[in-house]
């Protein structure tokens, strides 16, 4: 009962909760394992009997298979091209339109950050109609840029109001002693207050380019030729309508996968502290 | 949306005189708070804003989408086809389901993960990183990945592994029945939130002071009692937070089912928007496919409306 007096019961109760946390683990990474061991399997219309979760035999086929496809490497490199785009579009306005809602007085400013907050609330999805026809009127379809413009719009409230909340919480004496040295609100901006926002700002650019390099639906819609796919829809035509090579297809997601996951862990830090403080969900 | 920002959000209209008095003669030129709001605001009007009206409108019409031919006003007509239409109703109640039985899966083990990860001294971050990895995998790959776990025949891992088990007499062909189809979606959907759910409530968790528990363990409180009458009631707000934060999450559940069942067979696990969905770009039907989003927005508004208020009144938790 008295779990602090006892040494000893205390230990044994740790290495229990060890092992369910053990057991735990396995639960959420073995879909992921199971990915992976398809994907080094080799080629997989029928699956294997017994499933696998470690491959029996090592090979790179599918692999190969994947990028001498004409697509794939083509549907990496605009996925890659489309997420940097859009991490550096939604970092960039997001900071400076957060910056103005941060530190400047002007006329309408409480009436058009009711509006982003209102904004919010609205899920991106259910926009999908609206934004197709807007972006054909425009000629924006079968366009990478057109898409860029739409990623980058999405996630410009929510990330306007989170580093909005991070540059009020900075001290405002850095800059009322850079006016007094005749700096301008540019300088300040580009010079002190980005810089002292950086973990925030990091934070900002992962999501976004995580969020781009995982979008399916409007990529889906926007872009039907075929050397302009991004990755989820290259992924997509892996699969196939009747007949799935599924080492095919996880060689496709694993490559798409791998640099997320190392992006989450090297930004960890922030990412956890973006995720805690933000309510961002990945 | 989180407690921190709401804080901020709420810190920054106590405005304070020194504020006042900066504000009296700003060291900017009154155009300089417009050069940096510009730029970001235009791309927020044009394609969120601007759509948001726009499809108000379309939502009028008999919609056409291929060029030549005229769209019809029709007033609120595609608005009462929504409400006569029983595919829809089936819908939102999938939708609605959908959302209680991931939010409940994703809280309860989320929870239970947090306490114990908080229990323990080594390994806490490894443990977090490993648990937060089916997060950050794309819904895309993870749809096709749960799509071949949950295979027909005794070479489908979960079929291999319940027959193992012994619970499974003979293999389940899980995805061509609605009953069991949702039982791969309603997976997938906890599978991949729990480790977020985790990850907020440990940083609540590590925010209260081992002080507590200490006096707590010594007035004789059993571990049970301590996690009732004292744990949950101090994070009490981070539990509202991440119910509402998830629900809302549930209630756009959308990829996962168009790549799971597509909606099938028969519409059985049709969910808002993948109806919206088929019918705005499979039918053609975009003034019913506006419509459509127009009653999911609003649901989906009402519910952080509702949040809002949680957020709005009442004490915080994490205050000793």
């Amino acid at each position: 009962m008295m779990i602090a007096t006892s040494g000893s019961n205390q230990r044994v109760m740790n290495l229990a909760i060890f092992l369910v946390l053990c057991a735990g683990m396995f639960i959420a990474v073995a879909p992921l394992l199971y990915m992976a061991s398809t994907a080094f399997q080799g080629v997989a219309f029928v699956q294997p009997y017994p499933p696998r979760l470690l491959p029996e035999t090592f090979t790179l086929e599918n692999f190969e298979q994947a990028f001498s496809s004409r697509n794939f490497g083509r549907a990496m490199l605009n996925s890659a091209g489309v997420s940097i785009a859009t991490a550096v579009m939604v970092t960039g306005l997001a900071a400076t339109m957060a910056y103005s809602f941060a530190r400047f007085e002007f006329r309408g400013k409480r009436i058009i950050f009711a509006v982003l907050m209102v904004m919010i609330m609205i899920p991106g999805v259910v926009l999908l109609i609206p934004q197709f026809i807007l972006a054909k009127n425009l000629g924006l379809l079968n366009s990478l840029p057109g898409l860029v413009l739409v990623y980058s719009a999405g996630p410009l409230a929510f990330n306007t109001f989170l580093l909005r909340g991070f540059f009020e919480n900075l001290p405002r004496e850095l800059e009322e002693s850079a006016v007094i040295d005749g700096a301008n609100a540019f300088t300040i901006f580009w010079r002190i207050m980005l810089p002292l926002a950086a973990p925030a700002i990091s934070t900002v650019a992962v999501f976004s380019f995580l969020g781009a390099w995982d979008e399916y639906l409007l990529a889906l819609n926007f872009l039907t030729e075929e050397s302009l796919r991004t990755l989820p829809i290259a992924i997509a035509n892996f699969r196939g309508q009747y007949s799935s090579n599924w080492g095919l297809v996880f060689a496709g997601s694993l490559t798409a996968v791998v640099p997320t996951i190392l992006l989450f862990v090297f930004f960890q830090r922030y990412f956890i502290q973006g995720i805690t403080s933000g309510g961002v969900r990945g | 949306m989180s407690l921190n920002s709401v804080r901020q959000a709420r810190g920054a209209t106590g405005r304070t005189p020194q504020r006042v008095a900066d504000r009296s003669k700003p060291y900017y030129r009154p155009y300089v708070p417009y050069l940096f709001l510009l730029p970001g605001l235009a791309l927020y009007l044009l394609w969120s804003v601007y759509p948001l009206v726009y499809q108000l409108y379309i939502s009028f019409f008999d919609w056409r989408i291929i060029p030549g031919q005229t769209s019809e006003f029709i007033g609120l007509a595609n608005y009462q086809a929504v409400f006569a239409d029983r595919t829809f109703w089936l819908a939102m109640s999938n939708t609605a389901m959908y959302a209680v039985v991931t939010v409940a899966g994703q809280m309860i083990i989320g929870l239970t993960l947090a306490l114990l990860v908080n229990r323990v001294t080594i390994a806490r971050r490894f443990f977090r990183t490993i648990y937060y990895l089916p997060v950050v995998t794309s819904w895309v790959v993870v749809s096709f990945l749960f799509v071949y776990i949950f295979s027909p025949g005794d070479g489908g891992l979960i079929n291999f592994a319940l027959m193992k088990l012994g619970l499974l007499e003979k293999p389940v062909s899980w995805l061509a029945n609605s009953n069991t189809a949702w039982i791969a979606i309603y997976s997938l959907g906890i599978w991949k939130g729990m480790g977020w759910a985790m990850v907020i409530f440990l940083a609540a968790l590590q925010g209260i002071p081992t002080e507590l528990y200490e006096a707590a363990a010594i007035d004789g409180a059993t571990e049970w009692q301590r996690i009732r009458y004292m744990t949950l009631p101090l994070i009490r707000r981070t539990l509202f937070f991440v119910l509402i934060a998830l629900m809302i999450g549930g209630f756009q559940v959308f990829i996962s089912v168009l790549l799971i069942t597509g909606g099938g067979p028969l519409h059985r696990t049709e969910v808002a928007l993948t109806y919206m969905f088929d019918e705005a770009f499979g039918n053609l039907h975009f003034g019913y496919g506006a419509a459509l989003s127009y009653v999911l927005a609003v649901v989906i508004v009402i519910v952080s409306v509702v949040q809002a208020r949680f957020f709005g009144r009442g004490d915080r938790d994490l205050e000793y």
